[in-house]
């Protein structure tokens, strides 16, 4: 491993131990390490949903669907089939990766605002199945899940999402998904099976989102089928968090998980206007700086060290030829 | 089962489908001049009902005035939300807008919770008293027919607008194509502020229409009926204007034969089923012709 | 060079709606041909060639490429099976750059699985070192190593034209497309283009198809030339054949009033 994975190795482990001297020491409480766990689901949906929306190109809004299968999925095999935690956890993303192929062949010929409503109402329709289902609660939820995620569980599980993300769109295949965000037709003649793509992405975004609600629900301890929960909502929150960070930017979906997770708990005293200010932050981005946070660009040890250059006057490395910025 | 219930439910469905198709028709000619699902449009709905309720609890109006001032508030309303937040955008990606109109949806709502509170309120009865009406063993109420019968009048007065004034062919112009039409010297923005105006005056008609039917209004009440207004607007074909009336009616009697089978808990559904539906096997929708990408 | 044909269409139709697109297109290229495409505006030769390459389904006819059946096949099979084209309207990736849009047509010619991608293996970095030698010899070809790194929407206007063939190069086409790559460019760059376009057919053994309006470039390039007009193949020959048919003069100037 070169230098620059060492350190980011003992960055993530560093973080780790803070949180939990912190823990002991009592600084930090278990409801903020309960805020902790879900700014590391939150940060597995962003950078998911990202997948599709950002480097594919492919709009969707209704991911809280496949958390909402994930979710509901691995609580059943818990609860009534004891299955080990973590087995459930994986079934529950491969199930929502099923059904994200069942959405993503069908819906894919369409485009742009179609295919943001297609995969709205397909949302909702999961939505509303699930309502419907008596032995995962109906209307009243599902409790008595065990609480199996920590803290712990909930960071592993967003750093191998995150590496596992990244090291796909810097792979061949995400090059592939990009080109199909950038021109479709072109890419097809470029010897790219648009087709294959776009069902993998969704695919593949699908799971992390599953793998993330099953944390989610073994996490509260329970889970319910309302619509800010695994509906349009939710949907709603999670792209705004991919929006805000920045479409096609990892880091900065990052960013906008743990600050748009956060920040409602800073401003807990002004709850009344949250709802309130909350759009009007996200229309004036919209508005100004519609590129997002970082601006579609990834924060990396590249864009860090020439930055650390520029400041401290030294002199720039001879950079070699890198195919994908980071 | 009893083919009166049967009937009953058809009767509720052309009453609901006539206010689906004022709020589709909002939906379609935005989109037809703009190409912008303007997600805050159902809030309009739910504002309109608002200023009805006020219009009629508060300064007690008579029906008529009453909704003739909540629509002109109403098209006050979409001139200004299209004027600060659609307008600046017209050059942008087409998610750019759509995240833009969500963030509108949601402040219009929340703004509404603050000012308005969050219970349910409801019209009083005073507002258009119940007449039941009897056709052998099928019952109908007045207030159904009213409000069959203001959808009928106010989508007759559209076509009249969109068809035989200068306005409206300028509206028509535009949505064919907004360059040419600037060039032929029509103010491009000054139309399209009209189109939101028009269609916020028809959605507000129809929140108070739906107020009164189902006596409830709270400021979360635009969300699913403007989800199924824009399904409506879809199934006739977004962007034209037959096709939101023949889809909002058609989306209003399937809704309530659903519910006559017996199955309201899948009645949210039945709009999202047809979504798909339509996505999947004409995307254009009923009255709509197919565009291909030219290469 | 093989002296059978590489590409050989029969019968081909297009149909959109009740409009003739193409009727009844019949033409044959050998390997290693230097052919054009010529016509008036609107005579279908764009269409000509997105039916080639998979973009527009045929209504009738045959495409067979290579001893393969092309015909109704996908636009990525095509490409694959040894098609590459460029576009009328440049259709660069636009937020990629230079070096990143050739990357990405390395994608046929590299191999690995997911799985390899992103547990980053030896296979990966083996794979993606040879696409990227690959891309820069290339870029070395057309002459625009020293933009690599540029965004290529950021490019002179004839380099982008540089950069989309040499986009297609990369995916190792026995048959290349060209769309009016001429088009917009200055006499230097056209004599630039006219060298390069020589240079693909006699030292990488490609064949060459392209549509042009430029007729000094056709005329002194082609060894053979096709000549569409309304759709119908109205004339076939050398440019010296082409230059006096009755036919081909009468569709450019309108007909005998």
């Amino acid at each position: 491993m070169g230098k620059r994975n060492l350190i980011s190795v003992g960055i993530l482990a560093g973080i780790y131990l803070i949180v939990q001297l912190l823990v002991s020491r009592g600084v930090l409480l278990a409801y903020d390490l309960q805020i902790l766990g879900l700014v590391c689901i939150n940060i597995m949906l962003a950078v998911s949903l990202n997948l599709i929306n950002g480097f594919t190109g492919q709009f969707s809004i209704g991911h809280a669907g496949f958390f909402g299968i994930g979710a509901y999925a691995s609580a059943y095999l818990t609860v009534v089939h004891d299955m080990p935690f973590l087995l459930a956890l994986i079934i529950g993303g491969l199930f929502a990766a099923l059904i994200g192929i069942c959405i993503g062949l069908p819906t894919l010929r369409l485009e742009g605002d179609y295919l943001a409503i297609a995969t709205l109402g397909f949302g909702e329709i999961i939505r509303v199945v699930i309502l419907n289902i008596p032995a995962v609660g109906g209307a009243r939820g599902f409790s008595g899940i065990s609480r199996s995620t920590t803290f712990g569980t909930a960071y592993v599980f967003m750093i191998l999402t995150v590496i596992i993300l990244k090291n796909f769109i810097s792979s061949k295949h995400g090059r592939a998904c990009i080109a199909i965000r950038e021109d479709e037709l072109a890419s097809e003649t470029l010897g790219i099976n648009t087709t294959f793509y776009k069902v993998a992405a969704f695919t593949i975004g699908a799971f992390f989102a599953g793998l993330a609600g099953g944390l989610y629900s073994h996490f509260m301890g329970y889970i319910n089928p309302a619509a800010n929960q695994i509906g349009f909502m939710k949907s709603i929150d999670i792209l705004i968090m991919v929006v805000l960070g920045g479409l096609g930017s990892i880091t900065g979906s990052i960013a906008a998980a743990i600050f748009l997770t956060l920040i409602p708990e800073f401003l807990r005293s002004l709850a009344e206007y949250r709802m309130v200010v909350y759009p009007i932050i996200l229309i004036l981005i919209m508005l100004f700086r519609p590129s997002g946070l970082l601006g579609g660009k990834e924060l990396s040890w590249d864009v860090l060290s020439s930055f650390y250059r520029r400041v401290t006057g030294k002199a720039q490395k001879q950079q070699g030829v890198s195919t994908n910025g980071s | 089962m009893q083919w009166q219930i049967l009937v009953a439910q058809l009767i509720n469905g052309i009453a609901l489908g006539s206010t689906y198709a004022l709020i589709a028709l909002g939906y379609t000619m935005v989109y037809g001049i703009i190409r912008l699902i303007n997600f805050a449009h159902g809030d309009i709905f739910m504002l309109g009902a608002y200023f009805g309720l006020i219009a009629i609890s508060t300064f007690k109006l008579p029906l008529v005035p009453a909704m003739l001032l909540s629509m002109l508030a109403a098209a006050v309303v979409g001139i200004v939300l299209d004027r600060v937040a659609y307008r600046p955008l017209r050059q942008s990606p087409r998610i750019t807008v759509l995240i833009t109109a969500i963030g509108a949806s949601l402040l219009i709502q929340s703004l509404s919770q603050l000012i308005f509170g969050a219970d349910f309120r409801s019209y009083p009865d005073t507002a258009i008293p119940i007449k039941i009406i009897r056709l052998g063993s099928v019952i109908i109420t007045n207030r159904q027919i009213i409000i069959f019968g203001t959808a009928i009048v106010l989508m007759i007065l559209l076509h009249l607008i969109v068809n035989y004034t200068k306005f409206g062919k300028a509206m028509r112009a535009v949505s064919m194509d907004k360059e040419a039409a600037q060039l032929m010297g029509i103010n491009v923005d000054r139309i399209i502020a009209l189109t939101f105006a028009i269609g916020s005056a028809l959605a507000a008609a129809a929140g108070i229409l739906v107020g009164i039917l189902y006596n409830s209004v709270d400021p979360y009440m635009g969300t699913l009926p403007g989800l199924k207004a824009f399904v409506a607007a879809v199934l006739g074909g977004i962007g034209i204007i037959p096709g939101a009336v023949i889809g909002g009616f058609l989306m209003g009697i399937a809704e309530n034969l659903v519910v006559a089978f017996g199955s309201s808990t899948y009645r949210d559904a039945v709009a999202f089923a047809i979504l798909i539906l339509i996505l999947l096997i004409k995307p254009s929708g009923l009255l709509g012709k197919r565009v291909h990408e030219k290469v | 060079m093989d002296p059978n044909p590489l590409l050989s269409v029969s019968n081909l139709s297009v149909n959109f709606g009740g409009l003739r697109a193409l009727s009844n297109i019949n033409l044959t290229i050998k390997h290693g041909d230097l052919v054009g495409l010529i016509g008036p505006n609107g005579a279908g030769k764009t269409t000509f060639f997105n039916t080639l390459t998979g973009l527009c389904k045929p209504s009738t006819g045959q495409i067979m490429f290579a001893g393969f059946d092309l015909t109704n096949k996908a636009a990525s099979y095509i490409s694959r099976q040894g098609i590459a084209r460029t576009f009328q309207n440049i259709r660069l990736f636009k937020s990629l750059t230079v070096l990143e849009n050739l990357m990405v047509a390395c994608h046929q010619n590299i191999n690995y699985s997911f799985l390899t991608g992103v547990l980053k293996s030896k296979k990966y970095r083996l794979e993606e070192e040879a696409g990227l030698e690959e891309a820069k010899r290339i870029l070395e070809i057309v002459g625009l190593s020293h933009h690599a790194h540029e965004l290529s929407v950021n490019l002179p206007y004839g380099d982008q034209r540089k950069l989309e063939i040499a986009r297609a190069l990369v995916t190792k086409p026995k048959l290349l497309l060209l769309d009016e790559p001429a088009a917009g460019m200055n006499p230097a760059e056209t004599q630039e283009l006219l060298s390069l376009i020589r240079y693909l057919r006699s030292d990488l053994g490609i064949t060459i198809l392209l549509i042009e309006h430029d007729m000094n470039l056709v005329m002194n390039l082609c060894e053979h030339i096709f000549v569409l007009d309304y759709g119908m193949l109205i004339a076939e020959g050398t440019a010296a054949e082409i230059r006096s048919n009755e036919q081909v003069i009468q569709a450019y100037l309108g007909a005998d009033v």
